[in-house]
């Protein structure tokens, strides 16, 4: 059986290195006659031997790369489920709006009268996330999630100071958490303490009682949670926080399951961030990059970073205000990744409020639907219903037949899928953690889980086929020791 | 606008199978207190078409470098991107994919990324460097706890010639970290004697400086080395075709803003943060780091390495919290380096250098005009003193077609690029003559 698969058994199988295609004197590059005098530099400071960078025809240039391209799996090749990650469509008209030269070829300290469309855009979008989280503000500086983190930790500590108290020690976790969130604690200045998961994949809610006091600056949750179940006591366990002085902040890795439905601000989170790249489609470019806002409440807003956007209530100019005397500071060099917010912009507005509702149902009924198909063959590590993502475990076909949830996604790209997430969250035994997303049409989810309970077919009958996968692809596993032990991480 | 596919019977069909009655039985486990019983005060969706229309009326109401002639520096500048750049790091295989977690379907991104952080040890003649951080200013944040934590000292010195938005980025993240950066005074805009006692971590220079000025790195450099801190130094990429790399100055660490590698200006970003160590220092590496390795069948491969230094691993004890980076930029980095070539990086080098040599000489010939420092030797931007403060200025020349370029301070510091023509030059003298009048 083939499905889909257009990245095996095509392209080309392995590609040398651009430096082995390189000669002498050949040159891609053409640049202007030079129109002024030279101008002479101290000799001390001048560079004795040139730096080994490629020399080569723009024609060989584009063969090496797009060669590379070719051994790449990306949403537009295939379903891409990775747990927590949320790989949906990326939309093409979010491309061509964010290349418009009046956006891309805006430089970021140009005086605010000639950016008022950029700066409006700025304003319009943190309008819409403050609505979409049920927050008073937003900052829309941070680069990416785990930079949202540290913000939202920053802002933790300016709260707590300006209380008139220290900044307090510690912050809460669950031990389900994504691995940013103590590291960016610890970043903060923080200690992390993890806090439990109950039998059911929650907040054990006794034991997170028993660990909040008075020196807690804190907890970080995700809701729906990292095993994708949606955290019940919710209220309870803001509570908990609040009462004891602390804040709450929603780590918006999984917000996309709850868009409409329900909100942090609603929850009694105090401060949340956004993953633009994960809820609102702006393409995860091979690892980056992204967008992490950070959105608070009231209380919060004067510590948010500078500059913020605002909007002169007799002019209806938009400036930067840079003048926040008591804000945390700049947290990115300029103003964020501004191209990434336009693509965000995009699919925000054009989704609207009944299209970002509908993104949520069918989020969580593609996840819902999958978990059914594969029932019986990858049993959920909880018995609760799961909303945008489920976490399976490979642990029968370990116990039975000693095949592992890693030659399950080896075999899995064999048969032409990017695999789940695996061995994440680490709580869970031979996880596979599967993220569909609402852009994944019913035969593709069918497909997909046809290909899983194949695989699990053959861990049965010939699991060498699962242990010796992938057999298809540019090069096969891969020797993880060995490039940690002989390092070769450049030419 | 709408991206999921599913039609009625679809959704009837995947709703009976789950034995559910309606899509709202998904989401039974959110408690009623909590729902959202109103919809998103937000506008419904719209069109593709109106879309459009809505994101190009902004972007009319934004006057771009293809509108105001651009001298603005100060870390973001207007080079070329040539086509080729766009048409490789934009297709979909690379864009639409994520952090290469399966190797074997990620080699492109991987290799890509290998040739990226190669060229960057080229260029610096450092050691190691990463698969990229987020942009120039973090990037010096991340250099800053590496030395921190390589020697186990707290302090942190700084030019004051460093460029104020990295200050005062290392400013906001030193609150969590525990240090206050302090600086230290350059006498005629270059120089100065950092105090390297035995608490300070690191020193960081940045060469060519806030003001464009080439610092006598070799020095400050080896007083920092000498005090037991590593010595950093923020760079200019496309300097390093005409000027000494980092690692020939003896930085032990070198940290950049890359959008002059081929990104676009975009209002700030996204650019990507470039990073080279030393070896010795590699374990303390931020973020993404791939390396070279072989397959089962013996081939070459390549890998995300070194693994156990970041969050996914070792979460609170990571060296940093970093996860997603810039990524593409670097890709887009890698391809416009191959394309410049050793020598198109020095042709370009030496342009820069030509044509802001030519519009400081023809600027300060204007009256009340002066260069602030005439000594000092600079290669792309320069700081005017001017008889109006900077910022007024600077909106009047916008207003005749100008990105004139920075204020800093009181000084407006001007950025020129291969992509200005004497003409453009000469267009930005007349210009200023009539705003000073």
């Amino acid at each position: 059986m083939t499905i889909g698969a257009p990245v095996r058994r095509q392209g080309p199988r392995g590609e040398g290195s651009i430096l082995g295609i390189s000669r002498p004197e050949r040159r891609a590059s053409s640049l202007p006659r030079a129109d002024v005098p030279g101008a002479t530099l101290p000799s001390d400071a001048i560079r004795a031997t040139p730096p080994r960078l490629p020399e080569v025809a723009e024609r060989d240039l584009v063969r090496h790369y797009t060669r590379l391209s070719q051994m790449n799996f990306g949403v537009d090749t295939g379903i891409y489920p990775l747990g927590s990650c949320t790989m949906k469509y990326n939309p093409k008209v979010a491309e061509t709006v964010a290349g418009a030269p009046g956006f891309q070829r805006l430089h970021p300290l140009q005086p605010d009268n000639t950016v008022q469309g950029a700066l409006e855009l700025l304003w319009r979008l943190e309008g819409a996330l403050c609505e979409i989280t049920g927050m008073a503000r937003a900052t829309l500086q941070p680069p990416a999630g785990a930079c949202g983190e540290l913000t939202g930790l920053l802002l933790m500590r300016a709260y707590h100071q300006a209380g008139g108290g220290g900044p307090r020690r510690r912050v809460v976790i669950p031990d389900s958490a994504h691995g940013t969130n103590p590291a960016s604690v610890r970043m903060g200045g923080y200690e992390a303490v993890s806090v439990p998961s109950d039998p059911r994949g929650l907040v054990d809610v006794g034991e997170l009682r028993k660990i909040v006091d008075e020196e807690v600056a804190g907890l970080m949750l995700t809701n729906p949670n990292t095993l994708g179940l949606f955290e019940e006591e919710i209220q309870d366990i803001t509570s908990i926080v609040h009462d004891a002085g602390g804040l709450v902040y929603y780590d918006g890795a999984n917000l996309n399951a709850i868009l409409g439905r329900c909100r942090p601000g609603d929850m009694g989170f105090d401060i949340v961030h956004i993953n633009t790249h994960k809820t609102f489609a702006t393409p995860h470019g091979g690892g980056g990059p992204g967008a992490g806002p950070v959105g608070v409440r009231e209380e919060l807003v004067p510590f948010l970073p500078a500059p913020t956007v605002e909007k002169d209530g007799t002019s209806g100019a938009f400036y930067l205000d840079h003048d926040r005397p008591r804000s945390i500071g700049r947290v990115h060099g300029f103003n964020g990744n501004f191209g990434v917010l336009v693509r965000a912009y995009a699919y925000v507005f054009g989704h609207g409020a009944d299209g970002l509702k509908h993104v949520a149902e069918h989020a969580v009924l593609n996840a819902n639907y999958l978990a059914e198909l594969l029932r019986g063959v990858y049993p959920l590590a909880y018995s609760e219903p799961p909303m945008h993502e489920f976490v399976a475990t490979a642990r029968p076909l370990k116990e039975r037949h000693g095949v592992r949830a890693m030659d399950v996604a080896k075999r899995l790209i064999d048969l032409g899928y990017h695999p789940p997430t695996v061995y994440f969250p680490l709580v869970v035994d031979e996880a596979m953690m599967v993220e569909p997303t609402e852009t994944e049409t019913k035969e593709s989810l069918e497909a997909f889980a046809a290909a899983l309970r194949q695989a699990a077919g053959e861990a049965e009958s010939d699991p060498a086929l699962l242990r010796e996968a992938p057999t298809s692809t540019p090069v096969r596993r891969l020797d993880e020791a060995r490039a940690a032990r002989s390092l070769r991480l450049r030419w | 606008m709408r991206f999921a596919p599913h039609t009625n019977d679809d959704v009837a069909q995947m709703l009976s199978r789950l034995g559910f009655g309606s899509l709202d039985r998904l989401f039974d486990q959110i408690p009623e207190s909590v729902r959202l019983e109103r919809p998103l005060a937000l506008p419904d969706g719209v069109s593709e078409l109106e879309l459009v229309e809505d994101l190009r009326t902004l972007a009319t109401r934004n006057r771009s470098a293809d509108d105001l002639v651009c001298f603005a520096g100060g870390g973001a500048y207007d080079h070329y991107v040539p086509a080729v750049v766009w048409a490789l790091a934009g297709r979909s295989e690379f864009y639409t994919s994520y952090t290469p977690y399966q190797p074997e379907l990620s080699q492109g991104v991987l290799q890509a990324l290998f040739e990226y952080q190669s060229m960057v040890c080229e260029l610096t003649a450092l050691d190691v460097s990463n698969a990229s951080l987020y942009d120039g200013a973090t990037a010096l944040v991340e250099a800053v706890n590496l030395a921190r934590a390589a020697t186990g000292r707290g302090r942190v010195l700084v030019s004051e010639t460093v460029d104020p938005r990295y200050l005062a980025t290392l400013r906001t993240y030193g609150l969590g970290a525990g240090y206050e950066p302090e600086t230290f005074p350059a006498p005629e805009g270059r120089g100065g004697a950092p105090a390297v006692a035995e608490d300070v971590g690191c020193v960081i220079v940045q060469h060519p400086n806030a003001y464009g000025i080439l610092e006598p790195a070799r020095e400050l450099f080896a007083t920092a080395r000498a005090g037991g801190a590593r010595a950093i130094q923020v760079f200019d990429p496309l300097s390093l075709g005409v000027l000494a790399p980092p690692g020939d100055l003896g930085a032990d660490v070198a940290v950049a803003e890359g959008q002059v590698l081929g990104n676009h200006l975009s209002f700030g970003g996204p650019y990507l943060g470039v990073i080279a160590a030393r070896m010795e220092d590699v374990r303390r590496m931020p973020g993404r780091i791939v390396g070279e390795t072989v397959d089962v069948d013996g081939r070459t491969g390549y890998v995300l390495t070194l693994q156990a230094r970041e969050q996914h691993i070792r979460r609170e004890t990571a060296v940093s919290n970093i996860c997603t980076n810039q990524t593409l930029m670097a890709i887009a980095a890698a391809v416009y380096l191959a394309w410049l070539g050793p020598e198109g990086l020095a042709e370009l080098g030496r342009l820069c250098s030509a044509k802001a040599a030519y519009a400081a000489e023809r600027l300060a010939d204007l009256p009340g005009v002066d260069l602030r420092y005439p000594d000092a030797p600079f290669f792309k931007e320069f700081a005017l003193r001017l008889p109006l403060p900077a910022a007024e200025v600077r909106r009047a020349l916008a207003d005749r077609g100008y990105l004139a370029g920075v204020p800093v301070g009181d000084l407006l510091v001007v950025a020129v690029t291969e992509r200005r023509t004497r003409s453009q030059i000469d267009g930005l003298v007349e210009a200023m003559a009539g705003v000073l009048g």
